[in-house]
């Protein structure tokens, strides 16, 4: 069933009763070449691309809840390549290419909404800081624009430009940076994998992997075991668990960040600015509502909810930005697990078990990853080298010495 | 949260600053022949357990005291805390 202008309002003429189920819902085989372990935003590209760019079969995706249940679920939607160090920027320009022709290639509406993002500039040495990573993103083919004060006047003329702590003093701006819609994405996906052949079997959670001879051989699961041939394991928040099932640990901390909606105002925003010196971002959704956030709760975490603290001291960013957002209610607040890795940037690698996957450590950046994650794991499971953008993003990178320490905190992940 | 700091009562999270597991007390010896291996061990690898978890968190707005506190990690709920002076090292609280 493809979707099209035409579809629509031919459903729209005979009551809607031509919409079906866009995804089987299959029992498990007894074995599969291949395996993806977690049914999120990764997991679904990953199995998307290997089934239609790397031209795999039998592939099956096993999601302990339902489809989309985990992070892509629960998330601020903010898409970027707003990046400076070599081993991120090629790899979050290549998701940003990937985002721009998504809804064409799986043909399903994500909503991709290129708004720009601006990140604000309140120092001299913030400016410096801005330049330089606006150069680092030209170089490697993304755009990038540094705004003076009067530039963001323009853009958005309430924001609090005088605020004697942090003066508004101009912005970086990525115009291609935008929103999408983040369910849409992991529905997009999966639809594309089933159409594709893939197995998307819910409600099955991995409970063990057997390996023989430092071979991965299958998944132990909830609905009994399957072989697999090779397994990648994307399950975000819970890569220090699953993880641990094939007795690995990892350079991993378990966090939790909130996210927060305010009701429905009128449209203000048009796209993401950032606050970086108190750390709060905010965009507007199509409904009106504010979504906006801030920094991690900053202690391990699976509670999947934050605390008091964390919210005052985002509302207290938003006040200090936009103190128009006063007397604006908070309409939801939720908390999502996130795996902070020691440098604050992700994992794509395999394991020293053969044929074992690892794509993990997003930070509480992944959503914007989400296609090159997808792609780059599925490269790295059909070919088993690394793809180009992701060749910097090893496992063993702490022990030899090469981190991505984008923002300079060392082995710190409760500071990301 | 409220952590129970051995010497002032319960206090409020938001005065303490957070570090991790609390097995950073068992620093590796520097001069050992497998010094790298273990330091990358220290510095980077966490069990990064969902439920009980001893974890440090420093009094920074309070006696500048380092406590170890236990915690369960699914649930936010504090068992105990101690001060890191006095905790065994890598023992239970």
């Amino acid at each position: 069933m493809r979707y099209s202008g035409f579809r629509v309002i031919k459903e729209a003429l005979t009551g809607h009763k031509g919409w079906k189920p866009i995804w089987r819902n299959p029992d498990p085989q007894p074995a599969y070449d291949y395996i993806i372990v977690g049914g999120g935003g990764h997991g679904l590209a990953t199995a998307y691309y290997l089934a239609n760019s790397f031209r795999q079969s039998r592939i099956a995706v096993l999601e302990k809840g339902w489809l989309g249940s985990g992070n892509i679920g629960r998330n601020t939607t903010i898409i970027r390549s707003n990046y400076m160090l070599p081993g991120n920027e090629p790899f979050y320009e290549f998701s940003m290419k990937l985002w721009e022709g998504l809804e064409q290639e799986f043909n399903f509406n994500a909503m991709v909404s290129q708004r720009g993002i601006l990140n604000l500039i309140h120092s001299d040495g913030q400016r410096d800081a801005y330049r330089r990573r606006g150069n680092a993103m030209l170089l490697a083919g993304a755009d990038a624009e540094l705004l003076d004060q009067d530039g963001v006047r323009a853009m958005y003329p309430w924001l609090n430009f005088d605020n004697a702590r942090f003066p508004i003093k101009g912005g970086l701006l990525q115009r291609r940076a935008g929103t999408a819609r983040h369910d849409g994405v992991a529905w997009g996906y999966a639809r594309g994998a089933d159409l594709a052949g893939v197995d998307l079997i819910q409600n099955c959670e991995v409970t063990g992997f057997q390996i023989e001879n430092g071979r991965v051989r299958g998944v132990e699961t909830s609905r009994g075991t399957i072989m697999a041939g090779k397994v990648g394991v994307a399950v975000a928040g819970s890569s220090g668990r699953v993880m641990g099932l094939a007795g690995m640990r990892l350079p991993i901390e378990s966090h939790v960040l909130q996210a927060f909606v305010s009701e429905g105002l009128k449209p203000v925003i048009d796209g993401v600015i950032t606050f970086g010196a108190g750390h709060f971002y905010v965009s507007q959704s199509d409904k009106g509502g504010l979504v906006f956030g801030g920094d991690i709760d900053g202690y391990n975490s699976y509670a999947q909810r934050g605390n008091m603290a964390v919210i005052e001291d985002v509302a207290q960013g938003g006040m200090a930005l936009m103190p128009m957002i006063g007397r604006a209610r908070l309409l939801r607040a939720w908390g999502g697990i996130m795996d902070m890795s020691m440098d604050g940037t992700p994992i794509i690698d395999r394991t020293p078990v053969e044929g074992l996957y690892l794509n993990a450590g997003w930070c509480y950046g992944g959503f914007k990853a989400t296609p090159a994650s997808g792609y780059a794991f599925a490269h790295l499971m059909a070919t088993d080298t690394p793809h180009e953008t992701a060749r910097f993003m090893r496992l063993d990178r702490f022990e030899r010495g090469y981190p991505i320490d984008e923002k300079g905190m060392g082995a710190t992940p409760n500071l990301h | 949260m409220l952590i129970p700091h051995p010497l002032l009562g319960l206090r409020d999270s938001s005065e303490f600053t957070y570090l991790g597991d609390a097995k950073l007390l068992d620093r590796p010896d520097g001069m050992a022949p497998d010094a790298a291996a273990r330091f990358h061990e220290y510095v980077h690898l966490r069990d990064n357990p969902a439920g009980i978890h001893r974890e440090l968190w420093f009094h920074e707005q309070g006696d500048r005291s380092w406590l170890v506190v236990t915690r369960n990690t699914l649930t936010h709920e504090i068992l105990g805390a101690e001060l890191a002076r006095d905790a065994r090292k890598g023992g239970a609280a």
